[in-house]
């Protein structure tokens, strides 16, 4: 029982729980789930689906952060990819074909994985901080992304673009899938391979791994690549799902999301250990948040003090030095994991 | 030296961490106006037992009595108010501030609810002033200044508090000689002023010198308490490892190692006039198969900085460096490890460990990076290889799922050489492995060397305690400010013989 409560993600596990109990309460369908058409209905697919992006772009995140950096261009890299997927659609002659809508979403991946390159060449080769490197891209990509559109939002109708953020696949909706898939190539290359130990000695130690003759410089590339690719991706949801690439709303402060599920999900921001499962389960808590405040009614000027409460919340039953204000015995602990849990 | 009331009493101390016993019921006195050493071998219990008393473990069990009144610090700081300061064996300081500011800081004067700067830098100075450190720039920052000066300016830090308790953890673990006279200086007023000292060190003549009542620990138990006049060296040595004859053996055994001739032979490393701006010069050094090259000098000669050039750590403008008899340029050290060269840092928390992880994953580390992230080592060579390791190198804890952390100085040591012995180097650098650890533990570390380069590797050997390079070494490469000034081949060579070279004048 001891060994549960200290387990890192016992306590947001049980935010989410409460989270969707408390919905239930209010709302007694919430938590069922039925068939109509086919596919899936309910409010727990709705969460899972309207996450997804933020559920992909979290993963990537989580890998930044665990090699010390941090990625706050990801709502921009999904405006852009959204934007030239859009274009590329629009300006084709054959709009609505699947070929179209396929060389579309390539385009856009490719433009993902150009970015996360030049978030990892600023960071690992010139050596510029991360939080300031990839604000370069966070303020310009917005602005790449308006210069791609014109300014305009371009709206586009194509069957097979739609499908991502809005289609069914076996009954379920495709954008969940591929979170799901992204999620499982993320934990099978993290830790079939070594890179989730190397990403982690980096972020612990970058002098020690490098004289350990790690090549860290490689290492930051690749999750900095792999943030874009996640970006990129989930940008095509968002645009898809409402078949319009808007550079100025698509993925706006979803980074901030992104970093908060990465939080909760137990992996510090000083870097080192990570929970892939962890972030999955913080962009969960804050995907229903969003949700509970449209079934409990709150009044929309109150939304973002109540999620801000919520998140407080969190993050105090995670920390060690909260609960011990609540009463627990202290048990010796190291210096360094009390700092982590403060940051 | 009187029998007066102790200002700390420790009774039946016990505590535990996950799958350890770190402190067993252990008693502890401590009286005003003396140095008391506390000694015992890696792992004994001593750093937790000071952490203990400084509030930063809770104890599981046992009492705290300071100056009469029952104790139970819940912090450091809670500890540092009741009069009991600390200076740790890793410089705890804020690299990134000024001396001033790290020597006050938590505890700066203030005037209508600002810092007032004018008092800080006042008090700084004085602190200084009584340490006779008055030559160091308050303002200047502290990472500007060699780790000497920086534990120096710990221990005002810790000074600067009227303190009654004064806790040294290896204090003089980064000093040279003068630096810890003026050390034991302030020690001894210190303690005519009253104030208990309590001083952890491994050079136990540092402790003959400087102490008047010894407690020694073993495997988290006392083993006894006792004045340090009444306890001859040989009877501490066996109190702290427990099996004299042994280790006795152990240093005689390797203390008769020969030194074979190889100058017909291609050396496998050989660096010629090799040097760096800024940072040392003239290096001109060979080394065989088998041959382990000795580097002496003096804290800041430019020892550390001959094995980053040679690991390609930092790269090398000056002179040619070939290896196996071809000349290379190392730009990292991932192209040194790539010709078998391995470099174990002399500072093992910032530049060894990944603290958070475990020790199999320490230990897995240099092989793993060798193979690149793609091909991992599978899991069960990882565990096959960190379980021979730390059988063969005697690690403890002996599981290879704790974090690195949590073991004592020694053992890490131990897990980051045995990190380079994984991936079968030919060359194996290694910079103070014995530093800050105790008799047992280095004698292993000794021995370990020495059946190294009998099996063929080579080995460069820094060390700042000139015995044991004289005991190990087939050669002795001599630095002298930032400048390499001889290299002889150790046949005789006598510690005054290479005091000499040193303290010459002319390179």
């Amino acid at each position: 029982m001891s060994a549960l409560l200290r387990h890192r993600l016992t306590w947001p596990v049980l935010a989410l729980v409460l989270l969707l109990l408390l919905n239930q309460l209010f709302r007694a369908d919430f938590l069922s789930v039925r068939v109509q058409d086919g596919h899936l209905f309910g409010s727990l697919i709705d969460i899972l689906r309207n996450g997804a992006p933020t559920i992909l772009i979290a993963l990537g995140m989580t890998l930044v952060i665990a090699s010390r950096g941090i990625d706050l261009s990801v709502g921009a890299v999904a405006a852009i990819a959204g934007a030239v997927s859009c274009m590329y659609i629009y300006s084709s002659p054959d709009p609505t074909s699947l070929r179209t809508a396929a060389t579309g979403v390539a385009i856009a991946v490719v433009a993902g994985l150009v970015l996360g390159a030049w978030n990892g060449f600023l960071v690992s080769v010139i050596g510029i901080q991360p939080i300031i490197a990839t604000l370069v891209l966070m303020t310009a990509g917005r602005g790449l992304a308006q210069l791609v559109t014109d300014g305009q939002i371009i709206s586009v109708s194509n069957d097979s673009y739609q499908a991502i953020g809005a289609g069914f696949f076996l009954g379920l909706p495709i954008s969940i899938l591929i979170a799901a898939a992204a999620f499982g190539v993320a934990g099978l290359l993290t830790r079939r391979t070594a890179l989730g130990t190397l990403i982690e000695a980096v972020g612990i130690n970058p002098v020690a791994s490098r004289l350990a003759g790690l090549d860290a410089r490689t290492i930051t590339w690749t999750v900095y690549i792999f943030s874009g690719l996640c970006a990129a991706v989930a940008g095509l949801m968002i645009s898809s799902n409402v078949t319009a690439a808007d550079s100025n709303n698509a993925g706006l402060y979803i980074e901030m999301d992104a970093i908060l599920a990465v939080v909760i999900g137990g992996t510090s921001l000083a870097g080192g250990r990570y929970s892939l499962v962890g972030t999955l389960v913080g962009a969960l808590i804050i995907q229903t948040l969003t949700t509970t405040v449209y079934t409990l009614g709150i009044p929309p000027e109150a939304t973002l003090v109540f999620k801000a409460l919520v998140v407080i919340i969190v993050c105090l039953l995670q920390s060690s030095r909260a609960r011990t204000l609540l009463g627990r015995r202290r048990r010796p602990v190291t210096e360094q994991s009390q700092v982590e849990v403060a940051v | 030296m009187t029998e007066t009331v102790p200002v700390v009493d420790m009774q039946g101390i016990s505590i535990a961490f996950p799958g350890v016993k770190a402190l067993d019921g252990v008693d502890f006195r401590l009286f005003p106006g003396e140095v008391h050493a506390l000694l015992g071998e890696n792992g004994a219990g001593k750093s937790t037992l000071i952490k203990a008393l400084t509030g930063v473990y809770a104890v599981d069990d046992g009492t705290i009595t300071v100056m009469g009144t029952r104790q139970s610090f819940a912090t450091p700081a809670a500890a540092q108010a009741a009069g009991i300061s600390t200076v740790y064996q890793e410089v705890n300081l804020c690299p990134n501030l000024s001396v001033e500011e790290n020597i006050l800081l938590g505890r700066e004067p203030r005037r209508r609810g600002g810092i007032h700067w004018r008092n800080v830098r006042r008090r700084a100075e004085e602190v200084l002033e009584q340490l006779q450190l008055g030559h160091i720039d308050p303002r200047s920052v502290l990472s500007s200044h060699s780790i000497a000066i920086q534990q120096l300016v710990a221990i005002a830090r810790a000074m600067q508090v009227d303190a009654r308790v004064l806790i040294l953890d290896e204090p003089t673990s980064s000093l040279d000689a003068d630096e810890v006279q003026q050390l034991f200086s302030v020690i001894r007023t210190l303690r005519d002023r009253g104030v208990a000292i309590l001083f952890v060190s491994h050079f136990l003549e540092q402790v003959y010198e400087v102490s008047d009542r010894m407690t020694v620990l073993r495997n988290g138990r006392l083993v006894g308490e006792y004045l340090t006049p009444d306890l001859p060296r040989m009877g501490l040595i066996s109190k702290m490892i427990g099996k004299e004859l042994d280790a006795l053996a152990e240093l005689e055994e390797a203390e008769s190692r020969r030194h074979p001739d190889r100058t017909q032979e291609v050396p496998f490393l050989r660096a010629e006039g090799l040097g760096r701006k800024g940072s040392v010069r003239d290096v001109t050094v060979t080394v065989h198969a088998g041959e382990i090259l000795g580097l002496a000098g003096l804290l800041g000669s430019g020892r550390t900085e001959t094995a980053r050039l040679l690991f390609g750590a930092d790269r090398a403008d000056q002179g040619q460096l070939s290896i196996g008899g071809t000349a290379r340029t190392l730009r990292t050290p991932r192209s040194a490890i790539d010709r078998g060269i391995a470099f174990s840092s002399e500072n093992r928390k910032e530049e060894g460990l990944i603290g958070d992880l475990s020790v199999r994953d320490n230990l897995i580390l240099a092989l793993q990076a060798g193979k690149g992230w793609w091909r991992r080592v599978p899991r069960t060579t990882q565990d096959e290889l960190a379980e021979r390791f730390i059988r063969a190198l005697d690690i403890r804890p002996s599981n290879k799922d704790s974090l690195i952390r949590d073991l004592s100085g020694g053992n890490q040591q131990k897990v980051l050489l045995a990190r380079w012995l994984i991936t079968d180097p030919k060359l194996l650098i290694l910079d103070e492995p014995t530093r800050g650890i105790d008799i047992g533990a280095k004698t292993q570390i000794q021995k370990l060397i020495s059946s190294l380069a009998a099996d063929g590797m080579s080995v460069v050997f820094i060390s700042a305690e000139l015995e044991e390079v004289l005991r190990l070494s087939d050669h002795i490469a001599i630095l002298k400010d930032r400048q390499m000034v001889a290299d002889i081949p150790n046949d005789g060579v006598t510690m005054e013989d290479v005091m000499t070279v040193i303290a010459g004048t002319n390179a």
